[in-house]
Formats: C-alpha cells, sequence, structure tokens
C-alpha cells in the first residue's frame, strides 16, 4: 500500500453545492475531534469559506458505546458567507448507534445519514438506548441513509501492516474522513503529511491511518453507491484576497496577547490554573518563550491572579485566564489591581453554569460577573471577542487599555469561540500602530499616584529603578501623595477618580457603527461576543427580504461607546439574543432607559439562525 | 548578578521610610523590624533593588516602614505576588513578610508552592499564635486549648508546626529565630539572604495585646539557656546555661534525646554534631519542645539546589519585544497551514 496519496482530478460530474454542513459524530475514543479538524484543514485549503462546532463530553474516556460519551465536530462550509456552524446538518457521519442517537434529530428531512454498520451490535444498540434497531425499524425513513461496515472495511484496508485489531479499528475515523473527502472533492495529501508527522515514531501506525484513509476514498470512487450519493463540488469562496490559515479563538487570543504585549514592549507573564475551556489559551502560550512569552501554571486560580499582578508589578504585561468559576476566585485578586492600578488582563473564556454547570458548553453568562462581580466600587474595562478572527484585535485592545489606562482589562471570550475555527485572513502586524508602556524613572516631584492628567492612569514604576522607592497596597491612599490614607473626603475622590479613568476609556475608543443596516431603524439587534454568527446571518437574511433590521454588535461593554445610547435611540425596538438568562439587556436597559427585549438561549449550544429570524419576525408583526 | 558597591557604608536609618510605625508598644514586630534594618545595612544591598511583599495582618504592615520598594497585598497571597514579580524581574532582593494566620491558614496554599518552587527569595514568618490584626482570634498555630474570642472554652484544633511544615513542602532553608535575640537574628537572616532559592525563616514572635508570653517556656531569661538550643553547622548540639546538655540519637531508636555531658558515662564523642544538609536530622530538630527538649534556632537546614527555578523558567536568550520583534509576531502568525486567496 501505498503511502502517499495520489490525487487525481476526475472527470466524473459533480454537482455543485453552495454550502453544506456535516457532522462527524462518535465515541470520544473515535478520534472525532482530529477528524473533524482535518476536514476543516482540507477546505480551508480549497478556499471555501467555513466555521465550525467542536462539541464533545466533559469525560475524557466515557464509557463505550454510551450517549452521555458521544463527541462531535460540525462543520459549515460553502462558496461564501458563512457565519456559523450552521443551523441543521446535511450530513451525519456516525460511527455507532449512540452518536446516531444523540444528532438525528439535527439532520434535516431528507439529509444523508452515513453510519457504520460495524458498530450497530445488538450491545451497542442496548447501550444506546435504542429497543428496535433503527437502521430496519423504519424510523430513519425522511433521511437518506447510507450504510457501509466501516469497521470491516477498515480492518480489510490494514489486514497486511500486522497491526492488533484494536489498533486497526482505531484508522476507522481516517476511512470515514477519506470517504467524505471523496465526496466533496477534498485534497488527501495535507491529512498524510500530518498523519506522517503524528506518527512518525510509530510508521507502522502512520501507514494503517493513510491506508484506511484511502481506502474510504476508493470506497467512494469505486462502489456501486446509492442513486441519491454523489459527489460534489463546492466552488471556492469569494473571499477577500490575501494569506488565509484556520484560527480557533483559543490560539488567536493567546497570539493577540503576544503581539499586545508586543505592541506595549513588554515581556508576558501568563499566569493561569487549568480549567476547561479556557486551558487551550495556557496550552498554545507554553512554548512561546522566544516571542516574549513567560507562562506559569500557579497552584490555583487565586495565585494565577496574584501572580500576574506580582509581574504587573514587576513592569511586565501580567495575565491571566480562567473560566467563570476560575474568575470567581481571583476577584479579591482584581480588586487589588483596581486599587493598586496596575495593568491586568483577565480572560475569561465563558462556559455554562453556576458551579461546574457544564464545563464542555458554552454560554455567555459571566457578563455581570465580568462588569459588576467584585466588592465595592471596582470598575474595570471589560471587552467581547466576537469570532475566533476577532480575538486576536480584541486581545490586543485589552492589552492597549490595561497598560495605557493602569487597570485589569476583562476579555470575554466562550467555550464555542475557544474552540471554533474558521479561516482567518493574517494581518501584516508591520500595520499595527505601537502603544509602547511608559514607566516613570524621574525622582522629581515624583509620588506613586501620580495621574497622566488626560487618561488619568497612575504612573509605573519598575522595582529597581533608583530613587523611586515606594510602597503600594490595597489600603485606601492619599490622592496627593500615594501614603495610607483613612481620610473620608479622600476616598471619595479616589473612588471618583477610579470610576473617571474607566469611563473616560469611552473618549479613546471608535464611535458605535452598525455591522448592517441603517443607524436608525424598526428594529435593532444588539448583540456582544460569539453569537456575532448567527445574529449577522439572521439579518442579513431578512434585510434581503426588504425589512428594517440593524446589526450592532459590542467589542467594548465598559465602557459603552459614547454614541451608543443615542444610536439605541433611533430604533422603535431592540432585540437582544444571548447565551445566558438576560444579562446585556439588563445592562442596557439601566444605563439608557431603553426598552430592550432579551431573546435568551442556554442550551449549551450556540443560537440557530433560524432562532434569532423567527424572534425578529415576531417582533415585525407586532 | 551585578555587584554595585553602594556610594557609602548604609545605616539602618537608609532603610527606614518617613512612615510612622503603628505597632502596639511593645509588640515584637519592632525588634523583628529593627533586625531587618540593621542586617540590610550590614549587607549593604540597594533599596533600589530591595522589594518588601507582605499579605494581611499585623505583620503585613512591615513594608510601609521599609525605605525600599514595597507592595502590601491580600491575605495569604504575598507568595503568589512575590513569585510573579520574581518572574518577571530576577534581579530583585524580594523579601516576604507574613504571619502564622496569613501564611498557614488562608495562604497555606501558597506558602507550601512558594517553598516547593524554591523561588529565591526570603520569606519571615513572624508567629505570634494568634490572630492579632482581627482582634485575637486563635491561630492555626495557637496551642490547643487556647481561649480567644471565637473559642471561648477553648480552641480544639491541634496546631500546626510551621517549620516541620516547611521541611515537609520541600524547603531547602529552614532557620528560626525569636524577636528578642537582636544578636542572633541578623545571623540567621544574613544567611537566609545568602541562600539562593527560597529561605524560610520562622521568628517567634510575641504579641504582648493578645498572646503575650505564649513562648515564655523558652524565651524567659531563667529558662532560655535550658529550653534553646542555637544549631551550628559542623558543631556539636550542646545546650544549657552551663553547655552540659546535648542531643544524641536514643540508642536502639531514630530519635533524640537529651543526655548531660559527664553524667551516666556521656562524654562530648557521644553528642550528635549538626548537619544543616541532613533533612532528616532537620526534621526531629524543628518537632523539639520543651519540656523534654530545647526549642531549636538558628539554620536547622539549608541545602540549596544546583539551578534555580526561575533561571530554568526564563529564555536563555531574551525574546525581541517592541519593533524589533515585529517580524517574530508576522512569523508566527505564519506558522503551519497557509493558503493564498486572489
Amino acid at each position: 500500500m501505498a503511502v502517499t496519496a495520489e490525487e487525481f482530478e476526475e472527470e466524473a460530474s459533480r454537482s455543485v453545492l453552495e454550502s453544506v454542513v456535516i457532522r462527524f459524530a462518535g465515541d470520544s475514543g473515535d478520534g472525532m475531534q482530529l477528524t473533524g479538524n482535518q476536514f476543516t484543514l482540507a477546505t480551508a485549503l480549497a478556499g471555501n469559506d467555513l466555521a465550525t462546532f467542536p462539541d464533545f463530553p466533559a469525560e475524557i474516556r466515557a464509557p463505550i458505546g454510551t450517549t452521555f460519551g458521544v463527541s462531535a465536530f460540525q462543520i459549515n462550509f460553502g462558496t461564501g458567507g458563512i457565519s456559523t456552524s450552521g443551523d441543521t446538518l446535511d450530513v451525519l457521519v456516525a460511527m455507532n448507534p449512540a452518536a446516531l442517537k444523540v444528532n438525528v434529530a439535527d439532520v434535516h428531512v431528507g439529509g444523508l445519514i452515513i453510519v457504520d454498520t460495524g458498530s450497530f451490535s445488538q450491545r451497542n444498540l442496548d447501550k444506546a438506548g435504542y429497543d428496535a434497531n433503527p437502521l430496519s425499524d423504519g424510523s430513519l425513513e425522511k433521511f437518506k441513509v447510507l450504510e457501509v461496515d466501516m469497521s470491516r472495511l477498515t480492518r480489510e484496508s490494514v489486514k497486511d501492516l500486522g497491526i492488533s485489531a484494536k489498533e486497526a479499528l482505531r484508522c476507522k475515523n481516517m476511512w470515514a474522513l477519506g470517504l467524505i473527502y471523496w465526496m466533496y472533492g477534498r485534497k488527501r495529501k495535507p491529512t498524510v503529511d500530518w498523519l506522517t508527522t503524528k506518527f512518525r515514531k510509530l510508521p507502522t501506525i502512520a501507514e494503517a491511518n493513510i491506508a484506511a484513509l484511502n481506502a474510504g476514498h476508493a470506497f467512494g470512487e469505486t462502489a456501486e453507491m446509492p442513486a441519491e450519493v454523489t459527489a460534489y463540488t463546492i466552488p471556492p469562496a469569494n473571499i477577500a484576497p490575501g494569506l488565509y490559515r484556520t484560527v480557533t479563538g483559543a490560539e488567536s487570543i493567546a497570539w493577540g496577547l503576544t503581539a499586545g504585549a508586543h505592541l506595549a514592549n513588554l515581556e508576558m507573564v501568563f499566569c493561569s490554573y487549568p480549567i476547561t475551556p479556557a486551558s487551550s489559551v495556557l496550552h498554545n502560550l507554553a512554548n512561546m518563550k522566544q516571542y516574549g512569552v513567560l507562562t506559569f501554571q500557579a497552584e490555583d486560580e487565586i495565585a494565577a491572579a496574584c501572580s500576574a499582578i506580582g509581574a504587573s508589578y514587576g513592569g511586565s504585561l501580567g495575565v491571566t485566564s480562567s473560566s467563570g468559576p476560575g474568575v470567581a476566585l481571583k476577584t479579591e485578586a482584581v480588586g487589588l489591581a483596581i486599587s493598586v492600578e496596575l495593568p491586568l488582563v483577565v480572560v475569561n473564556s465563558q462556559r455554562a453554569g453556576p458551579s461546574t454547570g457544564l464545563p464542555t458548553k458554552t454560554e455567555q453568562s459571566d457578563l455581570y460577573q465580568a462588569v459588576y462581580g467584585r466588592n465595592a466600587d471596582s470598575p474595570v474595562a471589560v471587552l467581547a471577542c466576537r469570532s475566533p478572527g476577532d480575538c486576536f484585535d480584541t486581545a490586543i485592545e485589552a492589552v492597549r487599555l490595561a497598560t495605557k489606562y493602569m487597570t485589569p482589562v476583562i476579555l470575554l471570550t466562550d467555550g464555542y469561540l475557544a474552540n471554533a475555527s474558521e479561516p482567518w485572513r493574517i494581518p501584516d502586524f508591520d500595520s499595527y500602530t505601537p502603544f509602547p508602556a511608559k514607566f516613570r524613572e524621574d525622582p522629581e516631584g515624583f509620588h506613586p499616584y501620580l495621574r497622566d492628567p488626560e487618561t488619568l492612569g497612575r504612573v509605573w514604576v519598575k522595582p529597581g529603578t533608583p530613587g523611586l522607592e515606594h510602597r503600594v497596597g490595597g489600603i485606601e491612599k492619599s490622592y496627593d501623595s500615594g501614603h495610607i490614607s483613612y481620610d473620608a473626603p479622600n476616598h471619595q475622590k479616589m473612588t471618583d477618580v477610579r470610576a473617571a479613568k474607566i469611563a473616560g476609556i469611552a473618549n479613546d475608543i471608535p464611535l458605535q457603527t452598525t455591522e448592517q443596516g441603517e443607524e436608525t431603524g424598526r428594529i435593532a439587534v444588539v448583540g456582544w461576543g460569539s453569537t456575532f454568527g448567527p445574529i449577522s446571518r439572521a439579518v442579513s437574511n431578512l434585510r434581503a427580504e426588504g425589512e428594517s433590521i440593524s446589526h450592532i454588535h459590542l467589542r467594548h461593554i465598559c465602557p459603552f461607546a459614547r454614541n451608543l445610547g443615542d444610536l439605541l435611540k433611533g430604533f422603535d425596538k431592540i432585540l437582544v439574543p444571548e447565551m445566558n438568562n438576560g444579562q446585556l439587556v439588563t445592562i442596557l436597559r439601566s444605563e439608557f432607559l431603553v426598552p430592550a427585549e432579551g431573546l435568551n438561549k442556554v442550551t449549551g449550544q450556540p443560537f440557530k439562525i433560524a432562532e434569532i429570524e423567527d424572534a425578529i419576525r415576531a417582533r415585525l408583526e407586532n | 548578578m551585578n555587584v554595585v558597591t553602594p556610594p557609602a557604608a548604609l545605616t539602618p536609618k537608609d532603610f527606614t521610610s518617613d512612615q510612622e510605625v503603628r505597632w502596639c508598644p511593645g509588640c515584637g514586630d519592632y525588634a523583628i523590624l529593627k533586625s531587618v534594618r540593621a542586617t540590610l545595612a550590614e549587607l549593604g544591598v540597594e533599596p533600589r533593588n530591595t522589594v518588601f511583599v507582605s499579605g494581611i495582618g499585623c505583620a503585613a504592615r512591615f513594608p510601609y516602614y521599609m525605605e525600599t520598594y514595597g507592595f502590601h497585598t491580600i491575605h495569604g497571597r504575598a507568595p503568589a505576588i512575590a513569585t510573579g514579580l520574581k518572574i518577571a524581574n530576577p534581579e530583585l532582593d524580594i523579601w516576604v513578610v507574613s504571619g502564622d494566620g496569613d501564611s498557614l491558614s488562608i495562604g497555606g496554599n501558597h506558602l507550601l508552592h512558594v517553598l516547593r518552587r524554591d523561588v529565591d527569595l526570603q520569606f519571615l514568618l513572624f508567629n505570634n499564635e494568634i490572630y492579632g490584626l482581627t482582634k485575637g482570634q486563635y491561630s492555626p498555630t495557637s496551642k490547643q486549648g487556647t481561649r480567644s474570642p471565637s473559642t471561648p472554652g477553648g480552641s480544639i484544633d491541634n496546631p500546626v508546626s510551621a517549620a516541620s511544615f516547611a521541611l515537609g513542602c520541600g524547603s531547602r532553608f529552614v532557620a528560626r529565630s525569636i524577636d528578642t535575640l537582636q544578636k542572633h537574628m541578623p545571623t540567621v537572616l544574613k544567611r537566609a539572604h545568602q541562600h539562593k532559592g527560597a529561605s524560610f525563616v520562622e521568628i517567634f514572635q510575641n504579641c504582648i495585646v493578645y498572646n503575650d508570653g505564649t513562648f515564655n517556656r523558652f524565651t524567659d531569661r531563667d529558662v532560655a539557656a535550658d529550653n534553646q538550643i542555637d544549631v551550628v553547622h559542623g558543631e556539636p548540639l550542646v545546650f544549657g546555661a552551663d553547655k552540659n546538655k546535648g542531643l544524641r540519637i536514643r540508642p536502639g531508636s531514630l530519635s533524640l534525646e537529651v543526655v548531660t555531658i559527664g553524667e551516666n558515662g556521656i562524654s562530648m564523642d557521644d553528642i550528635l554534631v549538626h548537619d544543616e544538609t541532613d533533612r532528616i536530622l532537620a526534621t526531629m530538630l524543628v518537632a523539639m519542645d520543651p519540656p523534654s527538649f530545647p526549642v531549636a534556632i538558628g539554620v536547622i537546614y539549608c541545602n540549596p539546589a544546583e539551578s534555580s527555578y526561575i533561571d530554568q523558567m526564563r529564555p536563555v536568550t531574551p525574546a525581541k519585544n517592541g519593533t524589533d520583534g515585529k517580524s517574530d509576531i508576522n512569523a508566527l502568525l505564519r506558522k503551519g497551514h497557509t493558503w493564498t486567496v486572489g
């Protein structure tokens, strides 16, 4: 068996499709995430626009064959305008009965289901909770079903390689991938290269996976397929010229923070404690010493925040990262950073809660925590990322504000963004404007709470600077000297200046614009964070029908852009879709006294485009 | 580290800030503050390069009184903040000042980790066996039966031994002194400063208001000689007013016993010689308490690691940042699979 995949330009007629939604689903040990990532890469290289949604259980190796052990990876790809991972499935690849059971409801009528019949044993049907075999009881009648014994065909494809039956079966995901590659005309070479590198110490395993990939592909080419299963072509997307790559939110945040530190001319000390789904940011930064990034896995969330503050006190950029429960533990430390006015970036990769909640499921329910969740009057800047690629620029903005205003900045992302990937036009970093941090070195007239009259940010001094020895701490200090002060009017003044400093950021950020639509109209759909994709598609669909709707999406939540209130008042209705029980909507109502309404969902899944369209339509009718 | 000779010999006054010291009159902290200032002056360290980091508690006010850099942080977290500071700037000479509640109760976890990581700093634990700043509740080092506002019937918790805890955490430097020992404390502080790694120093400190006399069993003038042993590396473990008492391994067991030289055929040859690199000996020494044993003070354990935590964490060649590093970021963003459109 050849270890390289021969790519041929086949002449067979392929039907043209605009876009396709595929979900790969199997056991958490079946390698569905790897399969999905490889398909994503191949699809990106084919020039399609795409969006992905990895959805996996919290258990690392849940009992085999159970519904709660099902891991899935969804990708929506097409010729253009892909804004979400897709509402319903065109194709479901189900590697076992449990995967079918969990996912079949998302396949649209007439959609294609590809099942591995080799895994449909009585035992697996029982484990999935099927009383009767769905392949024979007629329950799948409204779908197209392609039954293939992938298990057997995979074993056959690797039988000459002398590997164990278990090792052979582990190649099943590559067989399935090969078949899907054939179906959508994807090139196998990048996956072959990846397998060769990944298993370079186990060449036989590499060879087996490649053999399975090729066998799945060959099956598509040569087998007598049912009439409804054909090969397709999806023309490349018409996207802006440039150099592209796929990027996940976790990668993009990591690179954005690194880039921000460079623009600030600072070393970054990234301090974190493992927590799902935030750990991937730490992983992405852990081997980046050559880019001026030091990572510290602290003993707990509190130590992670505190060591980041220590690093900022020392003149580096201190960053800490976690998810909601971890950010809760960091709260007191964030208060210290507010009080001593040091830069600190706190990344929150939000997940479903409260408490442990649903660690691998996405949510946007930490907005109150970010804006309000501290003791005392303790304002910070709050920013939200809207897409995997947007994480890069929003992270840079977080670093800019933290260092310029000497303040903690909370950077909100979520579990969906952290894991989802999209094609990203790689920016030319030379075009970014540096914002080098300034350190005070002049002892003349110095005290540690001297402020920049414009930003109100206090002076930053690196310990080690001669003549500027001073003490700071969490006790209130005198506005005029920085010494401890228990004076009541001084506390009022310091509280006021801390608030004014954060409020003043509004003068240093862009005015709020609409993503789509006019600046006045019938309905403004206002979002923040990862709801960007579904809102933008829902709004564009309805605008195509001629409706007077605009999409407003917030990056800056604290403070808001200074024109936001006026902008909102230009609309008859304001709809705020959020993956929480209504948080931004409350803040908008309290801040601007506008009749904003919520559209709320906390199922651990992103919004479907149709859900938002329906909600907008309902408001257009009334 | 660059050795810079200060322009003129420093005095304790050079380390004295303009802030009024606000501890209770008669507090042991005054004596420690005096000792630390004297030690720094004698060491000739540079104020600009010295940082005192503290948490919360009476002891944690310490940085305000030092004319160096200082950071008064939050309860229990000083070791974590000091670790981040040391990562950011390994050239700084960092002293963490803490109390028994701060470092063994709310901050116990951070003390554990700063010691096992062996971050190069001095950790001073002022142990007064009580919560002072919050007005007298029992602490994790309080003796069982301590009556306090929160334990009117006497505390029932078993106290933790700070030095035993430090050794258990893997600390490579464990020493002790007493607030009133103005000659002894600087010698211990100097050794702590000299040690590369986390130097843990427990200082028995009397709280005159809430726990006065808690260490009298070995600090009172009339019992001190018999109930303290100042251990010195390479010297026999002898103590007592007449220097005729000593420690030896109890025959047939792995434990210490106090013997009297000249009695029952015991000679100087029978007495253990202190080996500060012996962790097992250190473990036995820190567990000693009157009336059966004297309390060990001095450098009980010192066994520096071969490599430093921070050195291993930091890159060998410093990264470029700012404008010089822009091409690096462009390269980073272009690593892996990319494709060109248009």
